[in-house]
């Protein structure tokens, strides 16, 4: 049967997703954000999900309603903050309350644990972070010169990311800087839903494609009009 | 001499970039640094977010969504410019193919250690960012900071008392007062603002100043801050 990663609606797209599962998410300075793919998570409503996402919550990005809905017990990234600067938003309420777990890690060493994961490396040293809070109970071994931090993979049972154009195979391009986490994030998970702008009847042609398709598992093709 | 604004600042650090540097600026005060990079020289700003050639930025009506900074600024790309994922961004990072980040500070101490994330806000989370990536494996760290605190309270010290971004990372301290660099015995003095004395300087910073033996007037062309 011809391969045809396609699906008609968000809902669909998202489907499965259960209780307990950890969740990447893309995007970064308000580009890469697959915003119609949460938003259908947030309406299928699993509980007890650890995101995995850069930016705890961002403005442009509707993290924040996952977490305000209660489905979230955790959150992996480089920055907590609210999404909004004005009180203390939900994610800060519960973090200030000690009702949600917060691991914060390095931007580079974020995105590296996540690659790591996707290339199966469980492990990996790293020379950033050594000598601070974040390193706190780490393994540190010297190379050479230099001091290094042990950190783990992380790995995903489903990324939802967000790109310009798929086809059928699932193989991806991005727009600008939209690609970010995208690509890491795609190869971590065990589920890989993109969202994208336009969907290519033909293939794309080989050189062009910034993401195979054997990392991605499902295409939604975004509603203009949401 | 009034001490420089923070335009005057980035313009200051600005004349030590060279022609071919590939460099990587922190948000707040650096971000201004490329406005005064010599428009003949091909200098490659790397932000975080992989875009590798970051141009000036973008109009209105021209600004893009899709093309953002590190500081969710919309701009532009300059010739030569590619744009790759994060994972890649933090592979040239750490990879040490950066040669200078520019960055703000809290704290730097005389061995070089830097303070420039958590400055303990209240109630606020963490917000780590690419910062200890870049002062980890950039081959130089310089930060632009205002010498003293609000409160008066000096920057420069002897150990950070805030939690540490990097350990032995700093190069180059331009302050709005001094340019000071970082060596094995401590922070020397290249440039003072007229006006200052040694002395004053010394009063104002929390370790101990050597000062260099062509230590030469700090000055900057006049630049007026935005009106807000």
């Amino acid at each position: 049967m011809a391969i045809e990663k396609r699906r008609a609606t968000a809902d669909e797209a998202v489907a499965g997703i259960s209780d307990g599962a950890t969740i990447m998410l893309s995007g970064f300075a308000g580009s890469g954000f697959a915003n119609q793919l949460v938003a259908a998570l947030r309406d299928l409503g699993p509980r007890n999900l650890t995101l995995v996402v850069n930016s705890a919550t961002h403005r442009l990005a509707n993290t924040h309603e996952l977490i305000e809905a209660g489905m979230v017990r955790k959150v992996i990234c480089s920055a907590a903050r609210g999404h909004d600067k004005s009180g203390l938003s939900a994610f800060e309420q519960l973090y200030k309350d000690g009702k949600i777990e917060l691991e914060v890690l390095p931007q580079g060493t974020f995105v590296e644990s996540i690659r790591a994961a996707g290339a199966g490396i469980p492990a990996y040293f790293t020379p950033t972070g050594f000598g601070t809070d974040l390193a706190a109970g780490k393994e540190t071994r010297r190379f050479g010169a230099r001091d290094y931090v042990l950190e783990q993979a992380i790995a995903g049972d489903v990324a939802l990311i967000r790109a310009d154009t798929a086809d059928r195979w699932g193989n991806l391009t991005f727009r600008h800087a939209q690609q970010n986490f995208g690509p890491a994030m795609a190869t971590a998970a065990k589920l890989a839903v993109a969202e994208v702008r336009g969907f290519s009847d033909t293939p794309i042609p080989s050189a062009q494609v910034q993401l195979s398709g054997v990392f991605v598992d499902r295409i939604f093709v975004a509603d203009v009009r949401a | 001499m009034k001490p420089l604004n923070r335009l005057q600042m980035a313009w200051r650090a600005a004349q030590d970039i060279a022609d071919g540097m590939v460099v990587n600026l922190g948000l707040g005060m650096p971000v201004n640094v490329s406005d005064y990079v010599a428009h003949d020289f091909d200098v490659v700003i790397q932000s975080e977010n992989g875009i590798i050639g970051v141009g000036p930025l973008a109009s209105a009506n021209a600004a893009d969504p899709d093309l953002v900074d590190a500081g969710s600024r919309r701009v532009t790309l300059r010739a030569g410019s590619t744009i790759i994922d994060s994972a890649a961004s933090f592979a040239m990072i750490r990879g040490g193919h950066i040669d200078v980040t520019i960055l703000g500070a809290f704290e730097v101490a005389a061995n070089g250690d830097l303070a420039n994330w958590d400055n303990r806000i209240p109630d606020k989370g963490p917000l780590v960012g690419g910062a200890m990536d870049l002062a980890a494996s950039a081959q130089a760290v310089w930060v632009l900071m205002e010498h003293n605190t609000r409160k008066g309270a000096p920057r420069l010290l002897e150990r950070c008392t805030l939690p540490l971004t990097a350990v032995h990372c700093v190069k180059r301290i331009y302050t709005d007062i001094a340019v000071i660099s970082v060596e094995p015995e401590g922070f020397l003095v290249h440039q003072i603002l007229p006006g200052i004395s040694r002395d004053a300087l010394q009063a104002r910073t929390g370790a101990k100043l050597a000062f260099a033996p062509d230590c030469s007037d700090l000055a900057a062309p006049a630049i007026a801050l935005p009106e807000i």
